[in-house]
């Protein structure tokens, strides 16, 4: 047996949780799903001129990448809180800042990251304007890895609940308002010409600030969850 | 080295009240290399409670404090193993985070726990005692000193509890120390210290 350093340990969930993803293709495939389906359901319900769906995209799009991220959140702490890993990454020696940002890493590879790579198709399905197609992925890219910290947050504390979902919607949706703000306007700003740079860089600013203090809430909320 | 280097865990005046129930007061104990330590009572006498509170999981709602000087392995009710994973990748990449083991400690130690065998099979496809067993292949990986067991032979074969049993005898001659809770009498020849929760208050 030879030490563990953090890095090795942090390499080492990532690549758990990813294997434990991909072997349940399902909970990759459900965000992608519901993307899908919103994105269908929205032209038959505002009509469809090509027009007023274009204004309409940069919003809706958002909103889909939002309550996609709400919906999976809840079950990033939930299957090792039901089997006892939990406690067991709560007794590791390692440092819990770094295992609950690779856990949040591991998260937004299979959700973030991918909604943003297949995010062009759908905004072709939209009509959004092909110049507002780059600042759309990647204000996803910089949006969901902020929405990913703060969801965690809600699961942390509700993860010792049995019906925590609605829960983590009432305490994460206001902090989910900021990122929807500036994601959508950035990509408005794109659509009409406009420089989205501004944008983008507050969105950064946002994920540096998450990511430096979020990780501490969620610790603090998986040691409350798993002491009650 | 002085008795008070080799203590690997000091309980001071615990006390813990659940619902309105005194589960115990003013408890008191220090482990030291070589004691392998039965917690016993009824259920609900407070048992895995203690045990919570000695691993650290446990850090309010109680009074007292405890003093933990050596590294903790702490197996509980729930295996913590995976069933999307096997049994090779469940203890390889173990959240416990405490050292890197090569595949051929890992066999090694599945070998020891009767998994010979079932090392790729999903664990999802192994029965509970297997399970139960996975996890306690993580006892023969393990070079904590102290180890906190909570109900280490449920599931358990009659084979599996006397190989446990020899290990842990092992291990406390090695100078590492075993708490325990379990129902089950221990057969071992070694002198076993009872800790009772049912008429606390004084020094165990």
């Amino acid at each position: 047996m030879s030490a563990l350093t953090s890095l090795e340990f942090c390499h080492r969930l990532v690549r758990r949780q990813l294997v434990l993803a991909v072997r349940r293709p399902i909970e990759i495939g459900n965000p992608l799903l519901f993307f899908t389906m919103v994105v269908a359901l929205f032209p038959l319900g505002l009509g469809p001129e090509p027009d007023q769906l274009a204004d309409f995209a940069p919003g809706v799009l958002w909103i889909i990448a939002l309550l996609s991220n709400l919906l999976t959140s809840d079950a990033v702490f939930r299957g090792d809180y039901d089997d006892g890993s939990l406690e067991q990454l709560l007794l590791s020696p390692q440092p819990l800042y770094l295992s609950v940002l690779a856990y949040i890493a591991a998260h937004w590879v299979i959700t973030g990251l991918l909604l943003a790579l297949v995010a062009p198709l759908f905004a072709v399905m939209l009509n959004l304007p092909g110049q507002a197609i780059g600042t759309l992925v990647v204000s996803l890219l910089l949006g969901t890895a902020i929405l990913s910290l703060l969801g965690c947050i809600g699961a942390a504390l509700t993860v010792g609940l049995k019906r925590g979902g609605m829960l983590i919607s009432l305490l994460i949706l206001p902090l989910y308002m900021p990122v929807l703000i500036f994601g959508s306007a950035a990509v408005k700003a794109a659509v009409l010409g406009n420089p989205a740079l501004p944008y983008l860089a507050i969105l950064g600013a946002m994920l540096c600030l998450a990511v430096a203090l979020a990780p501490f809430a969620i610790a603090a909320g998986l040691r409350i969850s798993i002491d009650a | 080295m002085s008795s008070e280097d080799a203590r690997l865990l000091v309980a001071d005046k615990l006390s813990l009240n659940r619902g309105g129930r005194q589960l115990f007061t003013g408890l008191s104990f220090a482990v030291t290399g070589g004691d392998l330590i039965q917690i016993e009572g009824e259920n609900g006498a407070g048992k895995t409670s203690l045990i919570r509170i000695l691993a650290g999981l446990s850090r309010y709602g109680f009074e007292g404090s405890v003093s933990r000087t050596a590294a903790i392995l702490y197996l509980g009710h729930q295996c913590a193993v995976k069933g999307m994973l096997s049994p090779r990748e469940n203890l390889a990449w173990h959240v416990s985070g405490r050292g890197h083991y090569s595949t051929e400690q890992i066999d090694g130690a599945l070998e020891k726990v009767g998994l010979y065998g079932y090392e790729d099979v999903p664990s999802h496809a192994l029965s509970a005692g297997q399970h139960r067993r996975v996890n306690l292949a993580r006892l023969y990986l393990s070079d904590c000193p102290l180890w906190l067991l909570d109900e280490p032979f449920t599931a358990i074969d009659k084979a599996g509890v006397s190989d446990q049993e020899a290990l842990f005898v092992s291990h406390v001659r090695g100078g590492g120390a075993i708490m325990l809770t379990s129902h089950q009498a221990l057969d071992v020849d070694y002198p076993l210290r009872a800790l009772n929760l049912t008429n606390t208050g004084g020094d165990a």
